[in-house]
């Protein structure tokens, strides 16, 4: 095997139909990269979804003295009594697997943790108490158990913390339709390109490819500087889009967050996934194009 | 060396087989003609040695083996002990005497050590001293012959085809040609020639087999051109 005439043959095809090479490296960039996001939201999702798996999924506001709702101006702030008979509802419950008292010091604390930069306009005193209610299962029981506390004397307002998570699914999981639909698309595109750039590549080179057969040079030989030719294409394609990846992941993914109340960053381990997932990909598609496409046009 | 047995070969959509129950016997370090008007049937003699057709009917053997039992991958190791000159050259335009010649052992993986010793020796045998850094288009029509036939013959093949070599050259230039493709058949290798050139067949005195309509209508040893006519 001689590396450096299969690189040179490689280097001389890549040259001669520079056009049809940038052609085919911009869409394998593009579409390896859209499906890369595709894959990034599926990952978000998932990990979001576990996060708040354990955690609270129900909060139930007391009425302060601040409370603005018909049911608090109505009956005062809630008073021990009524707190703790919403406390024993809520335990007595069989979805519920814990319910916490957060008092409003300890809620001001958090809050300070959470949002430092909005301290100054928040008073200690405006937020509410609250009871954080641990659910068996999210998605079924949150109704149940808001039927039976919702309007209960001292109670301001139940929140439901996984219709907020069901939006943000809801918005990731149309953006990851949308993009695997486009990344489908352009996906064919590559592949109609990878097959017509090795067709005009073999075009170009007759000459030699029939030389070569003419001398005995074994199918492998002749076929493996277009499938070199085809794959390279196809790395420098999957390096573009790695590129694109990690800009997807810090610029929009990681700053999505800020508008929903979490905050879960896919790891540098997940989008090293996701980039080596779309590079065996990318290999697969031009690799296995150039393959089949040589098939047809180098025949013995 | 090569051995057609009852071969006769029908193209698609084609009524006249191009040969018909052809049987002959090349011997090893022969010196054939395959004489005959175009359309005789030559060319398909020689594309059917080569496996880039194959027989209708009948059998072919070549170096020892039944094509027919050759498979698709082993064609390539046939075609090494094959070699092949045409009317046209087809020596690649980007390359000079020595890459051409060169390029037949890189694509059969030959080490570069072997290519180095080897080329200057075959360039030497048909008389390019001097000439391997030209470019195929500073040659003459017979130095470009002479680069193929190097090419050809580069890599010791047993048989060596040649296609209607002097067509495309002088006759004074073809005299040349036919003593370098004398010498390699000296070395033991056995040539094939096909050819319309009845200068060359009548002055060499070697085998004469002419074909007709697909057919062999003359086998003679140290035959002329034209005697059946």
């Amino acid at each position: 095997m001689r590396a450096q005439f299969v690189f040179s043959e490689v280097w001389i095809g890549l040259k001669r139909n520079l056009t049809m090479t940038i052609a085919l490296v911009v869409v394998v960039a593009i579409s390896l990269s859209l499906l890369g996001t595709g894959l990034l939201f599926v990952k978000q999702v998932d990990q979001t979804r576990s996060f708040w798996q354990g955690r609270v999924q129900l909060s139930v506001y007391l009425c302060t003295k601040l409370s603005a709702s018909p049911q608090c101006t109505r009956n005062g702030p809630a008073t021990p009594a009524e707190m703790a008979s919403i406390h024993q509802t809520l335990a007595a419950l069989p979805q519920v697997t814990s319910v916490i008292y957060v008092s409003q010091a300890a809620a001001y604390a958090q809050f300070k943790s959470e949002f430092p930069s909005m301290v100054s306009t928040v008073s200690p005193s405006e937020i509410p108490n609250s009871f954080e209610v641990k659910l068996k299962n999210a998605q079924t029981d949150s109704s149940i158990v808001e039927a039976n506390v919702d309007g209960v004397p001292g109670v301001d307002q139940v929140v439901d913390n996984s219709a907020i998570l069901n939006k943000f699914y809801k918005l990731l999981g149309g953006a990851r339709n949308a993009v695997v639909v486009i990344a489908i698309v352009l996906i064919i595109a590559a592949i109609l390109l990878v097959a017509n750039t090795i067709r005009l590549s073999a075009f170009n080179r007759r000459r030699e490819t029939s030389i070569m057969r003419l001398v005995g040079a074994s199918n492998f030989y002749v076929q493996l500087p277009f499938l070199v030719e085809g794959v390279i294409a196809g790395m420098f394609g999957w390096l573009v889009a790695s590129a694109l990846l990690v800009a997807v992941k810090s610029l929009w993914l990681d700053t999505l967050q800020q508008y929903f109340p979490f905050n879960v960053q896919l790891t540098s381990t997940d989008l090293i996934e996701v980039i080596a997932l779309v590079m065996i990909l990318g290999v697969l598609l031009t690799g296995a194009t150039s393959f089949l496409t040589l098939r047809r046009y180098l025949r013995v | 060396m090569i051995h057609f047995d009852n071969v006769t070969k029908t193209y698609p959509n084609q009524s006249r087989p191009a040969l018909e129950n052809v049987t002959l016997d090349v011997e090893k370090g022969e010196f054939v003609f395959l004489v005959g008007p175009s359309g005789s049937g030559k060319s398909t003699f020689l594309r059917l040695v080569l496996k880039e057709e194959r027989p209708t009917e009948g059998r072919i053997h070549v170096a020892g083996r039944d094509l027919a039992r050759l498979t698709n991958w082993k064609v390539p190791y046939l075609r090494r002990r094959i070699g092949c000159v045409f009317q046209d050259f087809r020596l690649l335009p980007s390359k000079n005497v020595y890459q051409n010649i060169a390029f037949a052992l890189e694509v059969i993986g030959k080490p570069r050590r072997f290519i180095r010793k080897v080329v200057p020796e075959v360039i030497d045998l048909v008389g390019l001293e001097g000439k391997r850094d030209r470019m195929p288009d500073e040659l003459s029509g017979g130095e470009q012959q002479r680069v193929a036939m190097a090419r050809a013959f580069v890599n010791r093949p047993m048989i060596l085809l040649a296609d209607e070599p002097t067509g495309n050259i002088d006759p004074a230039t073809s005299i040349g040609i036919m003593k370098v493709l004398d010498r390699i058949n000296r070395t033991g290798t056995t040539v094939v020639m096909a050819t319309h050139d009845a200068a060359i067949v009548d002055s060499m005195r070697k085998r004469v087999i002419e074909l007709e309509y697909g057919k062999v209508v003359r086998d003679q040893s140290r035959g002329v051109y034209g005697q059946a006519y």
